[in-house]
């Protein structure tokens, strides 16, 4: 069983390199026939753009995108200083040098990549998700009887943020500012998922489709490790296969099949304000121009804010999104799990969790209320800020450097909640729900707690569950994603998630049941 | 201002120094030779299995004590002085207290062995104990075998902490059965299956007779009173503890097995008081043992003290008893009474059910003529305190019990439920037709 593990091991290791390596090889011909594509498709008008394409890169061969990258780059904007110069700004081109190369690159690719993509797609994902499971699925086996598993996990590098973590951590850093800053590095990894677009939506795939489809891989995989972690739990296994549903349905193939049929992309649990750009003129000029559908989801995306996500944390708390739905809680249950252990548990992390979180749930409405200002009184500017900067900076900011670089890339030194607890404004909104009317609480059983500390170190949203269960009180924290490990970790079945009256909810105590019964009375009804 | 030391930062001595500073305004010192900040014991394991981290069994952030105004000393006391009412260190400091209360926990067992004492034999209680078994126990090269001698509650845990990391373990237990003084058979039986489901080799019935050294002082193998001889690295010694008060040996307060206390938890000399483990009450409380080692009894102490303490004298007299473990992979809990086959009285009847696959029991205790609910014990379900400790106040029957076991119900969700199959053997056992109600929260919740 161990050497099935280290095979495994090797195996997913050969996957990653060569995806890692895949960003720097490649050879990249520009035809004519290509450039054509490509000023039709970003509508150039700029003379001198093709020009210099034409003089310097068609025909050429480039080796690897490092050597395409950055003769695009400077093309660009040698065009564009002369046309700002010469005051024609209409024919500036405001598409970015990074997702102008990765247009040109993706027309261009040729050689064994681009023709060989069904098998590069196995010596990557292919490995990678082969070597996973070889190295989980003995797990069953290994880790003997059912309960429990947190052996060692302070003991491994992996986990206890040695190198390896700090590996992960530069790889998944680099990851995000590759797909969010350098998008035409992945210009290789879309070829490799591009069968699958064009399959769903009938289009060739860009780096977010590789995202998605990753994402979703990624997640199946540490599901099945979920799977066999928490084989005892049932409550793990039902909401693991919940997440991985709504991503794999709702996130991921829903929206290629719109895309398939015409109409706009759109992932139907992404609430706003989670969803942060649903209200941005493109997205409702979008909406509003595809017709039934457009309109359906417009109204869809606002009920589901305004009724159905506060509506359902009342009956289930907002563990019933944060836990059971989003995609980015369903990627820290899987992927993350290893690192939950991570979040800082310390009052001032709580503190700084607050300012932060409600500071960009803020944020987002001021953002939102300006988008809506400006949309419908057409007036660029709000009180002097001109909206698309707000826009531009929330979305630089928030969406990609907190969300996706800190968000992710910080799993294996802060945790895997890294965003839900310190930057998701949906989170935010939701806790004040859960905080103030809501039917769940994590129940703490009477006087059973010993304060051994398992629920506050395996807490990933940093909540110190044992400072409420050493006291008999209920946890209520407008944190809390009801991932109930806490409750599984809890070696004397001291905490329980669970809907229930309002009333009593919150039962601050001074002396526990099981103690003399007149001094409760007298100490805990005074 | 009163000055108010405890002796001891474990969870009696914490919790009475916590409430006493809840009620006043008292000077408050903490002294403890152990570990600089209260952690909990009940946890030292998770941080050899690598759950966890020491600082994580720690409940309160180093700066809660000096924000609470609560001194904390790391020192050992030698000697307590109470004609003049003030302590002596190790370091020949000397504090002087107003009231002292005496909350030192409990120390392993010994029973005179020969070679309990060799390097490499050693019990699991204190931090120090932690410390020694990572270094005479890191991994299965440096600790070949170890041997662990009682079948008790802390030698199941030195068990499961050794099986982490695969070191081949043998466990020696007096008893015919794994805890059978306490546990009635069925359960104790499941346990002594699991305890082999977890390569354990378990070995019932048998006593420790001496630990054999090698050249260099370090116990190399122990001999059993069947004769066998078991090579090993390490032996743990978990044969219960007993109170740890060698220090109060001519101070004047009056000890026993611990030191000795009334209801008030009052010892024989004004303005001392005894905890936790280490106290022993001079008449036992209803079924309780006058020395009861367990961390809720300890914490209850120590809330009521507080109580005294700040001027509003009360008896130590705790509700229902209720206690809770964890045998490797199975969690164990209990509410009120139910006794082993040996301690168990004439009228204590017990009904017990087992799933036919899994490692899930449940035993309930119940009088014999008048039905009323004595007890219930159960393995791999967890039940809900509140319900359990009204119906042990109502005085319910069996029959109640039964009928209303869904309320009292507190696995996760989710998982499946067995009460129909525990009602059903129920009825089949003694006639009755017994049919479960629905769980309500509206009973569950009704004394809100």
């Amino acid at each position: 069983m161990q050497v099935i593990k280290k095979i495994g091991l090797f195996i997913f290791l050969i996957g990653l390199t060569i995806f890692t390596i895949l960003p720097f090889i490649g050879k990249f011909k520009v035809t004519p026939a290509s450039l054509d594509q490509i000023i039709q498709e970003k509508g150039i008008s700029s003379e001198i753009f093709i020009q210099k394409m034409e003089e310097n890169v068609v025909g050429e061969e480039f080796q690897g995108m490092l050597s395409l990258s950055p003769q695009i780059a400077q093309i660009l904007q040698t065009a564009n200083a002369r046309h700002r110069k010469d005051k024609e700004y209409k024919k500036v081109i405001y598409t970015g040098a990074h997702d102008m190369a990765a247009a040109v690159g993706k027309a261009s690719g040729s050689g064994f990549v681009v023709e060989n993509k069904g098998l590069m797609w196995f010596l990557t994902f292919g490995l990678g998700i082969l070597g996973s499971l070889l190295f989980i699925i003995p797990n069953i086996v290994l880790l003997g009887k059912k309960g429990i598993k947190n052996n060692g996990i302070y003991h491994e590098n992996a986990t206890n943020r040695g190198w390896i973590a700090w590996l992960v951590f530069v790889f998944l850093v680099s990851f995000y500012l590759v797909l969010y800053f350098r998008s035409e590095y992945a210009v290789n990894w879309t070829y490799l998922v591009d069968p699958i677009s064009e399959f769903l939506s009938g289009n060739p795939a860009g780096h977010w489709f590789v995202y998605g489809f990753m994402y979703c891989t990624v997640m199946t995989v540490m599901a099945v490790r979920m799977y066999i972690n928490y084989r005892h739990n049932m409550y793990q296994m039902v909401r693991t296969t919940s997440v991985l549903f709504f991503q794999i349905v709702f996130a991921f193939l829903i929206p290629e099949i719109m895309v398939r049929l015409q109409m706009p992309y759109y992932d139907f649990k992404n609430a706003f304000p989670l969803d942060y750009d649903f209200f941005f003129q493109w997205n409702l000029k979008s909406l509003l121009n595809s017709g039934g559908i457009g309109l359906f989801i417009l109204v869809w995306g606002i009920v589901l804010t305004l009724v159905i996500v506060p509506v359902m944390v009342y009956f289930f708390g907002k563990r019933w999104y944060c836990s059971w739905v989003c995609g980015c809680g369903g990627l820290a249950e899987t992927l993350g799990d290893p690192y939950r252990q991570h979040s800082s548990k310390s009052l001032f992390s709580w503190k700084v969790e607050r300012w932060l979180v409600h500071g960009v749930l803020v944020f987002a409405v001021a953002m939102t209320l300006m988008t809506l200002y400006s949309f419908f009184t057409d007036s660029g500017t709000v009180l002097g800020l001109k909206t698309q900067s707000v826009q531009n900076t929330y979305s630089l900011l928030i969406g990609a450097f907190f969300a996706g670089v800190i968000g992710t890339g910080f799993y294996p030194i802060f945790g895997n909640r890294v965003w839900c607890r310190f930057g998701c404004p949906l989170a935010a909104y939701l806790g004040f729900v859960q905080r103030f009317k809501s039917r769940f609480r994590i129940t703490t059983n009477g006087g059973q707690c010993i304060s051994c500390g398992n629920c506050s170190t395996y807490c990933e949203q940093g909540i110190d569950v044992r400072a409420y269960a050493q006291k008999g009180e209920n946890i209520i924290r407008s944190s809390c994603v009801g991932c109930g490990i806490c409750s599984a970790v809890c070696p004397r079945g001291v905490l329980k998630l669970e809907n229930g009256p309002l009333k009593g909810r919150i039962n601050p105590t001074e002396i526990l049941l099981g103690n003399d019964v007149d001094l409760m009375d007298l100490v805990n009804k005074k | 201002m009163e000055h108010i030391v405890i002796i001891g930062n474990g969870i009696s001595g914490i919790t009475a120094a916590r409430h006493i500073r809840k009620l006043s305004d008292k000077k408050i010192t903490i002294i403890s030779a152990e570990s600089d900040y209260f952690f909990s014991r009940t946890a030292l394991m998770y941080v050899y299995m690598g759950h966890m981290k020491f600082e994580h069994t720690q409940p309160y952030e180093n700066w809660f004590w000096k924000k609470n105004r609560l001194n904390l000393v790391n020192g050992y006391v030698s000697k307590v002085d109470t004609t003049n009412k003030k302590l002596i260190l190790q370091s020949a400091e000397e504090i002087d207290y107003d009231k002292l209360i005496i909350a030192t926990g409990s120390k392993p067992n010994k029973f005179g062995w020969p070679g309990q004492d060799l390097k490499g034999v050693q019990g699991l209680y204190s931090k120090q104990d932690l410390e020694l078994l990572e270094a005479n126990a890191p991994n299965s090269e440096v600790c070949k075998r170890a041997v662990i001698v009682g079948g008790g509650l802390i030698g199941i845990e030195l068990a499961e902490m050794l099986r982490s990391r695969d070191i081949p373990v043998t466990f020696l237990v007096r008893e015919s059965s794994f805890w059978n003084g306490v546990l009635p058979q069925g359960e104790s039986q499941m346990i002594n299956e699991h305890i082999l489901e977890h390569h354990i080799d378990l070995k019932l019935d048998t006593n420790l007779k001496e630990i054999i050294p090698d050249e260099n002082g370090w116990a190399k193998a122990v001999v059993t009173d069947k004769g066998e001889t078991i090579q090993c690295t390490v032996v743990g010694l978990t044969a219960g503890v007993a109170p740890n008060i060698d220090f109060l040996k001519g101070s004047g307060i009056e000890t026993g097995k611990g030191v000795k206390v009334n209801n008030y938890l009052e010892t024989n000399i004004t303005d001392v008081f005894a905890i936790g483990d280490c106290a022993e009450q001079h008449e036992a409380i209803g079924n309780r043992r006058p020395v009861e080692a367990v961390w809720y009894t300890g914490r209850m102490m120590g809330e009521v003290l507080a109580q005294t303490i700040c001027g509003n004298r009360r008896a130590y007299n705790p509700g229902h008893w209720f206690n809770s473990a964890k045998f490797l992979d199975i969690e164990y809990q209990t509410y009120g009474w139910v006794f082993g086959e040996k301690s168990k009285k004439d009228h204590e009847q017990h009904f017990h059910w087992r799933h036919p696959k899994e490692k899930i029991c449940v035993t309930i205790a119940f009088h014999k003529d008048t039905q009323q609910f004595l007890g219930i014990n159960t393995f791999g379900i967890r039940m809900r305190h509140e319900i359990l400790d009204r119906w042990l106040t109502e005085k319910r029957s069996i029959a109640y019990v039964m009928e209303y076991l869904k309320d009292a119900n507190f696995d996760p969700e989710f998982y499946a439920q067995y009460e129909e199959n525990i009602v059903s053997h129920y009825n089949s056992q003694y006639g009755t037709r017994i049919t479960p109600r629905k769980k309500s929260w509206k009973r569950i919740f009704s004394n809100i």
